[in-house]
C-alpha cells in the first residue's frame, strides 16, 4: 500500500502555515485555529507552532463534534466523548477549522453547528490536510494541503505521532 | 462491542463501558458552562419518565439531562394506588409500545420490573431504581463525583453508612466503586448491615471502627422510613449512633474526609446542619454531576426503535 511519510507531511504543514500567514497579511482582528477531534486538533497545534515561528499569533481550540452528528442512529456503539476545548468566545474572531480528511462534508456541517454555539465569528474558513471528494453536502474546503492519488472510494488512514506513534498516510 | 440497549444494573456492564460512560460524562459537564447549554444529540427522540414511586430529584435530573440533549420528554404519571403489580405492568408495556418511545426511564418499588419492560420494549430502558435491587444512574454519578474529586476512583476507601439492607443505592454504588478499584465498607445498625461472608464487604457497626479503617469518603444513606414496614429506630437515636454529629464532623475535618449523600437529606438524622456547609461535602456536586452522568447514559444507549431501517 502506498504511504506518505513524515517528510511529506512536514512539508505540507510548512506550505499550509505559509498559506495561512499570507492570508493574515491582509486581515485584521484575531485568528483562531480550531481543530476537529481527533487529528484535526493535533494538526491545528502544529500549525500554530509554525505560525509562531513566523511571528503570527493564533488562539487554539478543539471541537468534539460527536453530539452534533447526523448519523447518531448508526448501529455501532458510541465511543467516549472527548471534551471540546474552546476557552474563549468566538465573537469577532477569524476562525480556521482544521480537519484531517474532508470527504462527505457531514463532519464539517456538524462542526459549524457546534462552533456557532460559542459565539459569532467574523469569518470561518475550512482547511484540511487532504480532500477526498465524495461530497454529500454543499461544503468545500478553502485550502487542502495534500493531494492523494487514490480513487475517491478508497479508505485513507492518517496516523500522527501524538496519537499513533508515527506520522504517515496510508491508502490502497 | 455491540450497542447496549438498556441500563438495568451496574453488574451487567463491562468495566470498559463503565469507563466510557464516565469519560463522556466529563464532556457532558463541559456543556453546562457554555452559553448554549444544549446539544442536538437526541434531537427528535422521545424520552418517557415512568415513575411508580415518588421521586423529585432523580426524575427531574433525568428530565434536565434529556432536555440538554434536545430530546422530547413526556412524564407518565402513575397513581400508585391504582397499580396492581404484574398484570397492569403488561398493560402499561402495551401502551408504551404504541407510543413509540425511544427511551423509557422507570422507577418501581418491585425489583425486576424495569427488566421486564426492557425485555418487551424496543425502547432503551433505564432503571431509575427498582425496590432494594439497583439504581445504576446513582452509581454513575457517585463514581463520577469521586473521580472528579480525587482524580481516580481506584485506591480510594469509601464507607457507606445507613440501612444497607434496604438500599439499592448501597448495592449499585458499592458495585461500581469496587469494579473501579475502590475499597468499600458498610456501617449501620447491626440488623440492617449484611454480613461480610455474604457480600465480601467489611462490616462495621460504629464510628470508631470507621475512623480506624481510614476512609477517604463518608457516604451517608438516607433513612428511608417509607420503605420500612415499622421504624427500626427513633430519629434522634439514629443521629447519635450513626449520623455525622458535630463532634464527628470535627474529626472528619481533621482527617480531611469527604461527605456524600444521595439526597434528600434528613437534617438532624444522617447529618447535622454544620456538615452541610463543611468544605468537603460533595452533596451539591452530586446533584450537578447527576445530570452529566444521565446525559452520558442516555447518549450511550441505543434503542432498537432506530433499527427498523
Amino acid at each position: 500500500m502506498p504511504t506518505i511519510g513524515k517528510d511529506a507531511i512536514d512539508a505540507a504543514l510548512d506550505n499550509w502555515a505559509e498559506r495561512i500567514a499570507v492570508g493574515r497579511s491582509s486581515q485584521g482582528g484575531e485568528l483562531a485555529l480550531i481543530g476537529l477531534i481527533s487529528h484535526g486538533d493535533i494538526l491545528a497545534q502544529r500549525l500554530i507552532q509554525r505560525l509562531e515561528a513566523r511571528g503570527i499569533y493564533a488562539r487554539y481550540g478543539a471541537l468534539d463534534i460527536s453530539l452534533y452528528r447526523d448519523d447518531f442512529d448508526m448501529k455501532q456503539s458510541k465511543p467516549a466523548l472527548r471534551s471540546s476545548y474552546l476557552p474563549f468566545s468566538t465573537d469577532g474572531l477569524h476562525i480556521i477549522l482544521v480537519d484531517d480528511v474532508v470527504q462527505t462534508g457531514r463532519t464539517v456541517r456538524a462542526a459549524l453547528n457546534a462552533l456557532f454555539e460559542y459565539g459569532r465569528p467574523a469569518s470561518v474558513q475550512l482547511h484540511c490536510l487532504t480532500d477526498r471528494g465524495g461530497r454529500e453536502l454543499p461544503i468545500s474546503p478553502d485550502y487542502s494541503a495534500l493531494r492523494i492519488d487514490a480513487p475517491s472510494t478508497a479508505k485513507v488512514t492518517l496516523h500522527l505521532q501524538e496519537t499513533d506513534g508515527c506520522d504517515e498516510i496510508i491508502y490502497p | 462491542m455491540n450497542p447496549r440497549k438498556d441500563l438495568l444494573t451496574i453488574g451487567s456492564l463491562s468495566t470498559e463501558e463503565i469507563n466510557t460512560i464516565l469519560d463522556s460524562a466529563t464532556a457532558m459537564k463541559d456543556i453546562f458552562t457554555k452559553s448554549v447549554k444544549k446539544v442536538p444529540a437526541l434531537k427528535g427522540k422521545s424520552v418517557l419518565t415512568l415513575f411508580y414511586e415518588p421521586s423529585t430529584r432523580t426524575r427531574s435530573s433525568f428530565e434536565v439531562a434529556a432536555h440538554r440533549l434536545s430530546a422530547d420528554v413526556t412524564t407518565f404519571t402513575v397513581s400508585t394506588s391504582s397499580v396492581v403489580k404484574g398484570e397492569s405492568v403488561h398493560d402499561t408495556i402495551d401502551t408504551l409500545m404504541s407510543m413509540k418511545m425511544d427511551y423509557i426511564i422507570v422507577r418501581h418499588k418491585h425489583s425486576g420490573i424495569p427488566a421486564v419492560i426492557a425485555r418487551h420494549c424496543k425502547a432503551a430502558v433505564i432503571n431509575a431504581g427498582d425496590g432494594a435491587h439497583a439504581h445504576p444512574s446513582q452509581a454513575f454519578l457517585d463514581a463520577f463525583t469521586i473521580r472528579e474529586k480525587y482524580g481516580e476512583v481506584a485506591g480510594r476507601r469509601v464507607v457507606i453508612i445507613g440501612d444497607i439492607l434496604h438500599s439499592r443505592v448501597a448495592r449499585s454504588t458499592s458495585c461500581i466503586l469496587k469494579r473501579l478499584g475502590a475499597e468499600v465498607a458498610y456501617m449501620g445498625p447491626g440488623p440492617l448491615v449484611p454480613l461480610q461472608k455474604h457480600t465480601g464487604i467489611p462490616r462495621f457497626t460504629n464510628w470508631d471502627q470507621i475512623f480506624e479503617w481510614r476512609p477517604d469518603v463518608i457516604y451517608l444513606l438516607r433513612v428511608q422510613n417509607e420503605r420500612m414496614d415499622a421504624p427500626f429506630f427513633p430519629a434522634g437515636d439514629y443521629h447519635q449512633a450513626f449520623g455525622v454529629t458535630e463532634e464527628r464532623l470535627e474529626r472528619i475535618d481533621d482527617l480531611n474526609l469527604s461527605i456524600m449523600h444521595p439526597g434528600p437529606v434528613n437534617r438532624g438524622v444522617e447529618i447535622c446542619d454544620a456538615a452541610m456547609d463543611y468544605r468537603n461535602t460533595l452533596i451539591n456536586d452530586q446533584v450537578e454531576n447527576g445530570i452529566a452522568a444521565r446525559m452520558s447514559i442516555l447518549y450511550h444507549l441505543t434503542p432498537q426503535t432506530q433499527n427498523n431501517d
